[in-house]
């Protein structure tokens, strides 16, 4: 996994609530057996028309070259509906480390987490100071602080992350590896309940 | 102390928790599909690893395949592909797969408690959100991702932290028409689709346990809709006359023994719980949804929302939603044109739905203007059915019975709803797209689609029974 300590970078706002993961990448995308290539297809009936990638629709801001950045900020209940980790691979291979929102669901947090793109919660306010920004803020998270910071006013808010998988995040470090570790703890708890 | 249903059954999977960390869970049983597998056994490969514990895990091919024709190679080539793949994982790797063509093929949280793998007190997962539908036993079972898939292939466990704990209690006594389903879309609407976010949730009171297991699966199936992590509903004598017997229930004494483990299987009296609801199922009425979240529902006799009556919750997307939707706010949902019904998925395509759809339907024939899918959950299921004779008043009533799969519930395989075109479905999202790029998705019981499929509009089942 990617190690991830600070990102600063401009945003891309999608100011959206309850953004349900069938948004992120529709279901006729799942069809492949990699993890690459699903960037091309995030938010993909929300960027074109009738399927139709000459047909943009301008107004998405994934289709406004005004926006950037390796941080998507998005309405509260960001990522419920399906488990399909291909929502977290999409924002990642699109180019997206961190997605800021005032909620997430559980799943999507998790299958972030695991694939090093960092979920970032933040109170609606906070949230709503960040979408009234101009186009060119940038924005710094910081994840051994657990801050994030709106450059251009030094408006600041701290976020939680569980400790453990903090240090996973900013080591690149993933469950597997621990797991794997633990193997004779496991067979033992195997042969205890039995 | 006093522990709730949750509690009793995480304790005795942790098998240590990290300091100022999650805990490390074992899992009972763990079961895969073809979409959310493949990444997993490839990361299990490069590490050069087998699959740790197979006789845990069970296979089945559910998402992708077509449901008219299984006994021919699969069309779309991707498609074909990644049951491919499945089929040759579980051959490296040693997993029971019960692909196409097996007798218990069908969706994955089918299968799983009609061949009595899902039992009260385990620890279940998948990748695919609508796990928690085994909870219905008195399990905890939720839905994970691929990373998390492999994670569990490698060490039979996950890393997980504890959520918080909610009750949801519906008491008294449903009202004609009103069905298991409707409770759920009814919780759905008042808590909202994100209302149980970060929670395990327990459904109690007297209505949950008066319903048959089936039913109770379809309101565990949809705790996922409301952002649970899991549901789960105590396990009491409907619970075991459902398990007993079953190909991979315990026999002899491994049945007594489990049997007095699963009587120790509820919340304590002073249990504590973080949130709790209380409902009247009097209250409740044959339900639709109108928007494009789970939590968007009315009573079928209610108008659609307009942003001054909506909860907070939605009232930002209701125009969002209903521009998608080609509705108006303000207007009732009875009456609205419906172009497709679909019966199936895996919250309503189990035989007592399809019983239930019959006999309602027998001797009726279906609208000029609908077109009406009905997709059994299992091989086992559609057998049944064909063995009573549910297939023929199907065909009597116009009605097309499929072959088992998800099927038009989530715009994967050939089964989609064109685009701008209206559907009453039983499954279980009505998110933009869900059934197929632009099509309209109407969520409601297997009772009131039936009602809809005869009249060709949004219909009160109320006013077609006796």
């Amino acid at each position: 996994m990617k190690v991830l300590t600070t990102i600063q970078s401009r945003f891309v706002p999608v100011n959206i609530e309850n953004i349900d993961t069938d948004q992120i990448i529709p279901a006729r995308f799942l069809k492949a057996t990699t993890k690459e290539g699903f960037g091309k297809n995030l938010f993909r009936d929300w960027r074109y028309e009738n399927d139709d990638e000459s047909k943009k629709i301008a107004h998405f801001p994934l289709n406004m070259s005004q926006f950037d950045g390796e941080i998507l900020v998005a309405g509260k209940n960001f990522g419920c509906g399906s488990s399909r980790e291909h929502a977290a691979w999409s924002i990642l291979d699109y180019g997206f480390r961190v997605v800021v929102s005032s909620f997430f669901a559980d799943i999507f947090r998790n299958n972030a987490l695991n694939n090093g793109v960092l979920p970032v919660q933040v109170s609606d306010a906070f949230l709503q100071r960040i979408f009234l920004q101009d186009n060119n803020t940038e924005l710094t998270v910081d994840l051994e602080k657990q801050t994030i910071t709106i450059n251009s006013t030094g408006e600041q808010e701290y976020f939680d992350i569980n400790s453990y998988k903090k240090t996973c995040l900013l080591n690149g470090y993933d469950d597997i590896d621990y797991l794997l570790s633990i193997k004779e703890d496991i067979k033992q708890f195997e042969t205890q309940r039995a | 102390m006093s522990k709730t249903l949750f509690e009793k059954i995480w304790e005795k999977h942790i098998v240590k928790t990290i300091d100022d960390g999650p805990s490390v869970l074992y899992i009972d049983k763990h079961f895969i599909h073809e979409v959310t597998s493949p990444q997993a056994f490839t990361g299990l490969n490069k590490r050069g690893i087998k699959v740790f514990r197979p006789q845990q895990v069970v296979a089945t091919a559910d998402h992708n395949v077509p449901t008219l024709n299984q006994h021919l190679p699969i069309k779309e080539e991707l498609s074909r592909k990644q049951v491919e793949a499945l089929i040759q994982n579980c051959a490296e790797h040693g997993i029971e797969l019960y692909g196409l063509g097996h007798p218990f093929q069908g969706i994955v949280h089918v299968i799983g408690p009609e061949l009595g793998i899902t039992q009260p007190g385990m620890t279940i997962v998948c990748g695919d959100s609508h796990t928690s539908t085994h909870g219905a036993f008195g399990a905890i079972a939720f839905g994970i991702g691929t990373s998390e898939v492999e994670m569990v292939f490698a060490s039979q466990c996950l890393l997980q932290s504890k959520p918080r704990l909610m009750r949801i209690n519906v008491d008294g006594t449903l009202n004609k028409g009103v069905v298991s389903k409707d409770i759920v879309l009814y919780i759905l609407s008042k808590i909202t689709a994100s209302g149980a976010t970060g929670y395990a949730v327990e459904f109690a009171g007297s209505a949950i346990r008066s319903l048959s297991m089936e039913a109770r699966m379809t309101i565990c199936n949809m705790s996922i809709e409301m952002g649970g992590r899991c549901g789960l509903i105590t396990p009491d004598e409907i619970t075991f006359n459902y398990i007993k017997g079953r190909k991979f229930a315990p026999q002899g004494a491994d049945w007594d023994k489990k049997l007095a483990e699963w009587k120790e299987l509820y919340s304590d009296a002073n249990a504590i719980f973080d949130k709790e609801y209380y409902f009247k199922a009097e209250d409740i009425q044959p339900m639709i949804t109108y928007g494009t979240n789970p939590g968007m529902g009315i009573g079928v006799t209610e108008n659609i929302p307009t942003t001054e009556t909506i909860n907070e919750n939605d009232r930002s997307g209701l125009s969002k939603s209903l521009a998608y939707m080609g509705l108006q706010p303000g207007s009732p949902i009875k009456g609205q044109k419906i172009d497709y019904v679909f019966i199936g998925s895996c919250t309503n395509s189990r035989i007592e739905d399809l019983r239930m759809v019959a006999s309602f339907v027998k001797g009726k024939k279906k609208a000029a203007n609908v077109e009406v899918w009905i997709v059994p959950g299992s091989k086992q299921v559609e057998a049944q059915a064909i063995q009573e004779g549910i297939d023929k008043i199907f065909e009597e009533a116009g009605f097309m019975l499929r072959q088992p799969g998800c099927s038009a519930c989530l715009g994967m395989n050939e089964d989609k709803i064109p685009a701008g075109k209206y559907c009453i479905s039983t499954s279980n999202r009505n998110f933009e797209g869900r059934q197929g790029a632009g099509a309209r998705t109407l969520l409601a019981s297997p009772l009131t689609a039936a009602a809809t499929a005869i009249t060709g509009v949004v219909t009160d089942v109320r006013e077609l029974l006796n």
